[in-house]
């Protein structure tokens, strides 16, 4: 690419200490994020994918600097955010902002929706009198499809679906480059999820902005998102444009993500992984490959050494990177050669 | 005959504010060895018409209508003690909240054994071996070694096989389960739905699956239910209902669920919204339920609420303007 | 097409109506005003309706009674209660009916005197502790050895070192309450702490003095407003007792503790004396930990079901 990208992270780390004892010393650490890096463009959606306890959710937090990073550089606009005193990201701040996925935890129960959407236009000073202010809490009503007069109501007024448009107002209040969509869907009922998701991708389109998106729901990010990145226990295992990452997964775990999920047509026949066991824990990861506890691939090698992210060639398209050591080994043996999506997904 | 006949159930809730209608004149039966997915969004009255086949409903502030006929046997009429006897051991449940529908200070091997004893009067040692049986029965490696372990030892995938080894413990004929595989990863619910699909064909009991997830629907169900407001608003073999679905309803909602792979076929690149909000069941609603969401909504829709029509063999559905064969009317 | 006015009986041809269903529970009447609120919350209506007796009796006391409390009358000493003396008289021949009205002056003036120090000092130590880290460590390992001395008994030591008067009790017994206050408040503030929408005030640019006073305190008043009700009948309890025991109170100011304590050597022949500000001391703290408990029920739903 040839502009720099919008938010670039490199080996980004988040370790949380376990304090116990008598005098609270660290005991143990949970290696939430170990190391991860990616980039957003401007007005792309990178969605960040995994199971629950992968540390996506951590991703996204250390973005935002809601806690200090343990390693890594996070580069927001060509800027270094990751070290930076709290006073000199406060403005810095506006350029990122956040929906969360619990619509009833996510609003100040004792805020109406005015104050709420006005906080961050007061905030960065964005507007010029009162009346701009005015001007701008109506036209974020309008953005998120919300009737203007709801303005003046509390949070608990409101259905689970509105609530989250209000978070979507205040997260667009700033007028943001990049919005970090933590699991923003996924409390809402599937068919107030649907209007959520295109009020999403029409805010994106008519605003231009990039979007971290994070979730476990495999079909919503396929249907919103530009790139992928797979996470397991605390390390991305694959990158790749949407239709080479499920046109052609190259990580194994990737692979089970896809066959794993049901597909609402009945009386299909799929390819089936299923994996064998449970997600370890971050606290003690597996020594070499993380994954190879539950790999139906693993061979001895994956015990010793950790797999790098690297290229993998894919004839569906570019940059497509993953860490698996199966793709040393030649296309006749390697059971991730050529593309095995349609049959996973059982379309096509 | 079948094994669990619900009829014109009633399942009302007195409320400060009113009467909450959550299930209201809901029928449907359930064959022996059958699977029935009843799905629907959340307070639709899925998880309370489970609960009010056990007769788990709190009475009052709740109320049950109508008629539950089990082999026959009315359960709204029977004793507290006939419906001991039934729980867990003829009727048995699976909740969706693997760590809280466990007991943390009781081993696994005495939850599941203490069933056994109450309905089977096992001896403590004979409960004990089969509690061992029906951990390998749920695919759960070293029974013998974890029916002596409590539930935190025990990862959210192995609570729910736990949860359904107790559930499947005295060989029920029927085993309701309330969203089984919602709070679990994706992986851990294709390994649960495999173990039931396998089970349902060495066990043979009838399920009741209540979900709002279609996908888990389409994998494991034979025939659906799909409610909206407190009434059933469609039912029909899954096969029909997902390939011709006769209520707007259920057409909105599966528009509204992308599927996996649509960027390889290039299909929809807009969902299909629903629009607007479940009306509240603290009011009578006097026409269709459906009819203030509902894009081929009429006068008549919003005056006179629509019986059930079979529109095509064992396909039913509540639409005044759903065809009988093909698609819904302009 | 408008079938919206059809009488029942005249549908379209085709067109098949479904059962009606009846409602199987009586409806509900929604009742609004002072009944419904009674309705709705019984609790509140009987504890409230209750402590406001008991404001009302200590504010108009002087109205409700026309003799001194402290007026004495050695020819008329404990005499049974009567239409002379409704509540009796003590062994001075004090007016015990009087004494008990004034009395609950000090009682609910040390009540809610306490509960309303205690839960400002409480606040600002728990919203401080909730938010400095090197803080916290200190100030609750110091709270912790406040919390190891029996608070009645922490009372009576700081009663040793000063002089017995009201202000003195009200600030003995709010020393000793304060860490109950200030571990609940800390606890309230490290949960809200954690909940998305002070993230997003974070990420929104919010300074950290703008989301204590926006998104942490106004979150925190609900709790404490019940907690502080406990906390003012357990304040009325301990002045009783100190007075009691003579560590409250001056004996000159009539208190429900202090009269007690005047008729504790004639318990056996004159129950009376005891009695009747024993009953009062009873009333009032029943009154106001059902105003709590019901504040509790009506604040937080959710709240209600775990406690």
């Amino acid at each position: 690419m040839s502009t720099a990208p919008l938010l670039q992270v490199n080996d980004l780390k988040k370790h949380f200490p376990i304090h116990g004892g008598f005098f609270g010393g660290v005991t143990a650490k949970v290696y939430a994020v170990d190391g991860i890096s990616f980039d957003i463009a401007k007005g792309e959606t990178l969605s960040l994918v995994g199971e629950s306890g992968c540390g996506k959710s951590t991703v996204g937090k250390a973005l935002l600097r809601l806690f200090p990073l343990t390693d890594g550089q996070v580069i927001l606009g060509g800027e270094r955010i990751d070290d930076m005193p709290a006073a000199t990201l406060r403005p810095i701040r506006r350029r990122m902002q956040v929906v969360f996925q619990d619509p009833f935890s996510s609003l100040n129960p004792r805020m109406r929706v005015r104050d709420i959407l006005a906080e961050p236009i007061r905030n960065f000073g964005l507007a010029k009198n009162s009346a701009d202010l005015e001007a701008r809490l109506v036209a974020l009503m309008d953005k998120v499809r919300l009737p203007k007069d709801a303005i003046n109501r509390w949070p608990h007024e409101f259905s689970g679906g509105q609530r989250q448009r209000i978070g979507i107002a205040r997260a667009l209040a700033g007028e943001p480059d990049l919005i970090i969509c933590d699991e923003a869907v996924s409390a809402l009922d599937v068919s107030v999820k649907a209007q959520i998701v295109n009020l999403l991708q029409d805010l994106q389109k008519e605003l231009g902005l990039a979007m971290l998106f994070i979730s476990h729901d495999l079909a919503i990010v396929e249907h919103m998102t530009h790139r992928v990145a797979v996470m397991y226990l605390g390390k991305i295992v694959e990158v790749a444009p949407r239709r080479s990452l499920f046109g052609a997964p190259k990580h194994p775990y990737t692979e089970a993500l896809l066959s794993a999920v049901p597909q609402p047509t009945p009386g299909i026949q799929r390819q089936r992984v299923i994996l064998k066991g449970d997600v370890p824990s971050p606290i003690n990861p597996p020594k070499g490959c993380r994954f190879h506890t539950r790999c139906p691939y693993a061979f001895d090698r994956c015990r010793v050494e950790e797999p790098p992210l690297r290229p993998i060639h894919d004839a569906m398209g570019e940059g497509h990177v993953a860490a698996c050591h199966l793709h040393d080994l030649p296309d006749a043996e390697n059971p991730l050669a050529g593309a095995k999506g349609a049959a996973l997904l059982a379309v096509g | 005959m079948a094994l669990l006949e619900v009829d014109a159930l009633q399942t009302h809730f007195r409320t400060p504010d009113g009467i909450n209608r959550a299930v209201d004149g809901v029928s449907f039966h359930v064959n022996a060895g059958e699977t029935l997915a009843i799905v629907g969004e959340s307070g639709c009255g899925k998880s309370v018409t489970a609960m009010s086949i056990l007769r788990l409903i709190p009475e009052p502030p709740g109320k049950i209508a109508g008629a539950i006929r089990f082999n026959g046997k009315n359960l709204l009429e029977a004793s507290d003690k006939e419906m001991r006897a039934i729980r867990g051991n003829e009727i048995s449940m699976i909740f969706q909240e693997p760590m809280t529908s466990l007991n943390p200070v009781l081993t696994v091997g005495r939850q599941i054994g203490e069933t056994l004893r109450l309905h089977q009067g096992l001896s403590a040692q004979a409960a004990e071996d089969r509690a061992v049986e029906m951990l390998n029965l749920v695919g759960i490696p070293e029974a013998k070694r974890r029916v002596k372990e409590y539930p935190h030892q025990l990862s959210g995938g192995m609570r729910q096989r736990v949860m359904i080894a107790i559930a499947l413990a005295c060989n029920p004929k029927l085993l309701i389960a309330d969203e089984p595989t919602t709070a679990l990863d994706v992986t851990i619910q294709a390994q649960i739905l495999d173990l039931m699909r396998d089970l349902k064909h060495r066990v043979g009991a009838a399920i009741v699956l209540i979900t709002h997830d279609l996908g888990v629907v389409a994998e494991v169900a034979e025939r659906v239910v799909v409610m909206y407001a407190g009434k059933k608003v469609e039912e029909a073999p899954v096969h029909a209902l997902f390939n011709s679905p006769r209520h707007p309803y259920t057409q909105g909602l599966l528009g509204s669920v992308p599927k996996l792979g649509s960027s390889l076929t290039g299909e929809a690149t807009r969902l299909a919204e629903i629009p607007g909000l479940v009306p509240s069941l603290k009011q009578k609603i006097p026409g269709c339920v459906f009819a203030s969401r509902c894009p081929h909504a009429t006068d008549l829709c919003t005056a006179v609420a629509p019986a059930l029509e079979e529109k095509a063999p064992g396909h039913v559905a509540a639409c005044h303007y759903a065809l009988r064969e093909g698609a819904l009317a302009a | 097409m408008s079938t919206a006015t059809l009488p029942p009986g005249t549908l379209p041809p085709g067109v098949n109506a479904a059962v009606p269903m009846r409602d199987i529970m009586p409806p509900v009447r929604a009742r609004g005003g002072l009944l419904g609120f009674i309705r709705r919350n019984p609790t509140i209506a009987v504890g409230g309706f209750l402590v406001f007796l008991m404001v009302f009796i200590a504010v108009f006391a002087p109205f409700l009674t026309s003799k001194d409390p402290t007026a004495l009358a050695p020819a008329l000493r404990t005499r049974e209660p009567s239409a002379q003396f409704w509540f009796g008289s003590d062994m001075l021949g004090r007016d015990i009916y009087s004494r008990v009205l004034y009395g609950a002056r000090v009682s609910l003036t040390v009540g809610f005197a306490v509960a309303i120090c205690a839960s400002a000092i409480g606040l600002f130590i728990g919203l401080v502790s909730g938010f400095i880290r090197v803080a916290d460590s200190i100030i609750m390992r110091i709270m912790d050895g406040m919390m190891s001395i029996p608070s009645i008994l922490l009372a009576i030591a700081l009663m040793a070192l000063t002089r017995g008067s009201v202000g003195n009790v009200v600030l003995a017994i709010t020393i000793a309450e304060i860490p109950r206050v200030s571990r609940l408040v800390r606890g309230v503030v490290l949960s809200l702490r954690e909940q998305p929408y002070v993230d997003a005030a974070v990420a929104s640019g919010t300074r950290t003095p703008m989301i204590i006073i926006r998104h942490i305190l106004p979150n925190t008043l609900a709790p404490l407003t019940v907690q502080a009700t406990y906390i003012c009948a357990s304040a009325m309890i301990t002045e009783a007792i100190l007075s009691f025991i003579g560590a409250g109170t001056p004996p000159i100011i009539p208190s429900w503790g202090n009269i007690m304590a005047e008729g504790r050597a004639l318990w056996q022949v004159k129950p009376y004396i005891v009695f009747f500000p024993a009953l009062f001391l009873s009333i009032t703290v029943l009154a106001v930990n059902l105003l709590g408990d019901g504040l509790r029920d009506a604040l937080d739903p959710r709240m209600a079901k775990r406690l």
